[in-house]
């Protein structure tokens, strides 16, 4: 038994070579960032298209009535804004679960899980080196933005940095987990429309809830339901210097409940990994 | 015990199956310290399910894997940190150079920048390949992307290294380079090597050798051993003598 313990005691890792091994999951990230710029331009013209083109045409169509958290009457374009910041993140993430599945059918992914760290570890520091690289995304599209006269109050920029954080966390994971429900790679297209269509739509991005909720009642709790209807708000909030409780409620929440889940899934006991029949010879 | 006694590589009896269909029946495999153990088994035998299950990444439902008395179940950081594998599949970043994929490595498994560094000159020059260390993977040719990856697999240095069909895709000359290289290492550095092949000329006469069959250990020794009790002239004869014995057994049982 004390022989035993001894030899794991060995082999436990100091708090230092934790960080060792996020650092360089977080760098691991960043250079493929850099080596893949279709990515980064990609990620940055979706939402700016639909800034310059969706809004502007729909600015005279939609009015919108003053509500929190803003003060005065708003452009459109300046509605829609956090909610392309979530767009940013929500196609992030999934592109990371993207990335898990080609890593898993390549040797990548193994070369992560066979890493002597524990899982949740390894796990945890990839969806946050895909956090990271979200949050540049977005202020890149921020600063863009800003020169299209889409202007917050100076502070607004920092205090979403936790916003992002969070938002961030959350939609990686839900994209992890996914990834660890599909099988192969070519079944990513329906991620698409079967995950980011509906949750981009049947939300708080485009449209006040208050004008779905005269148009559909159903739809409106539906929209209420929908995390990330959360995750904008949460963003939106924290962009005017402002903290939606019930959001940053249901976002910590679903971003715990998704972990949970993607680190069960991943988790060689218990996956959905073991059950698969991946295993070529 | 004494600590030389403790195989490299220890799995117990162990089963594996994909819903109705049994990728593992009942293997026990041994790969000594210092020894060279082929791994011989035609595709779909089971090497890489076996493979999956020594690097945790499916969980081990009935039977017990031990690398140098380390469970992989239930120590699995001892155990793995003692373990070094060359994938099948490509597991290199082709985007970024030699030296970035080797420091990312070497961060999974804890080790400052460096400490990095030093190994990574280190298992560069075992595999003759300093001078690429800057060079980005896409441009290196599949033999030397081999070369990296075996310099990977030893970075942390294990004392353990399992190789899943390292020679697919290989001209007979980066082959026999690679086949030489591991072999040495197993020989001079004391590394157990678990070596996984369809190929039975990769076998030499002073290796250890485990048959695997549909998923079942057909035969497991030295070479000579093996081919002795078989009553085959080689290894081929031994290995063809085997698994048609196995498969006409299979036959009569189902007819």
């Amino acid at each position: 038994m004390t022989v035993a313990a001894e030899a794991i005691d060995r082999h436990s890792f100091t708090l230092a070579q934790y960080f060792i091994c996020f650092k360089g999951i977080v760098w691991r990230e960043a250079l493929r960032f850099i080596h893949q710029r279709e990515r980064f331009v990609s990620a940055l013209v979706r939402p700016l298209v639909w800034l310059f083109i969706f809004a502007a045409g729909f600015r005279q169509v939609l009015g919108l009535s003053i509500i929190p958290p803003y003060e005065t009457y708003v452009l459109y374009e300046v509605y829609i804004a956090p909610g392309l910041i979530a767009m940013i993140q929500l196609f992030n993430g999934m592109q990371s679960s993207l990335t898990m599945v080609y890593d898993r059918e390549t040797g990548g992914m193994r070369t992560l899980l066979v890493s002597p760290f524990p899982r949740w570890w390894l796990l945890t520091s990839k969806l946050l080196a895909g956090t990271l690289v979200s949050i540049l995304q977005a202020y890149a599209f921020l600063l863009i933005a800003w020169f299209w006269e889409i202007e917050a109050p100076p502070l607004g920029y920092l205090a979403l940095l936790p916003a992002l954080l969070l938002s961030g966390f959350m939609l990686g994971a839900l994209g992890m987990l996914i990834s660890s429900l599909i099988k192969q790679l070519e079944n990513f297209a329906g991620v698409m429309n079967f995950v980011i269509f509906p949750m981009f739509f049947a939300s708080s991005a485009l449209y006040p809830l208050w004008r779905v909720k005269e148009s559909s009642p159903l739809l409106y709790y539906i929209c209420e339901l929908n995390p990330f209807t959360h995750a904008t708000e949460l963003i939106r909030f924290a962009l005017y210097e402002q903290v939606s409780w019930v959001s940053l409620a249901v976002v910590a929440g679903c971003t715990a409940a998704f972990l949970f889940g993607a680190i069960l899934a991943y988790d060689p006991a218990r996956g959905f990994l073991a059950r698969r029949n991946t295993a070529a010879g | 015990m004494e600590l030389a006694q403790v195989p490299a590589l220890d799995v117990c009896r162990v089963s594996h199956r994909y819903g109705a269909r049994v990728a593992l029946n009942d293997v026990n495999l041994t790969v000594r310290q210092s020894s060279f153990t082929v791994l011989l088994g035609l595709n779909g035998a089971g090497k890489s399910t076996l493979f999956s299950l020594i690097t945790r990444l499916y969980a081990i439902r009935s039977g017990q894997i031990r690398i140098f008395g380390h469970d992989v179940a239930s120590e699995s950081g001892a155990a793995l940190s003692k373990l070094g594998v060359v994938f099948q599949s490509r597991a290199l970043d082709i985007d970024i150079s030699v030296r970035q994929n080797l420091l990312y490595h070497a961060a999974l498994h804890g080790i400052g920048s460096r400490r990095a560094s030093e190994l990574i000159a280190q298992v560069l020059d075992r595999v003759a390949m300093t001078d690429r260390s800057l060079d980005r993977v896409g441009n290196l040719s599949i033999g030397q992307m081999r070369r990296i990856e075996i310099a990977r697999a030893l970075l942390h240095q294990p004392r353990l290294l399992l190789l899943d069909e390292p020679t697919v895709g290989l001209d007979i000359k980066a082959r026999a380079d690679i086949l030489d290289h591991v072999r040495r290492l197993s020989k001079v550095e004391g590394i157990g090597v678990l070596w996984a092949t369809h190929l039975i000329d990769e076998a030499d006469a002073g290796d250890d050798v485990v048959i695997l069959h549909k998923g079942k250990v057909l035969a497991g020794g030295a070479i000579g051993e093996v081919v002795g009790k078989s009553g085959g002239t080689d290894l081929r004869d031994a290995f063809n003598r085997l698994t048609g014995t196995a498969d006409q057994g299979e036959l009569e049982s189902a007819g």
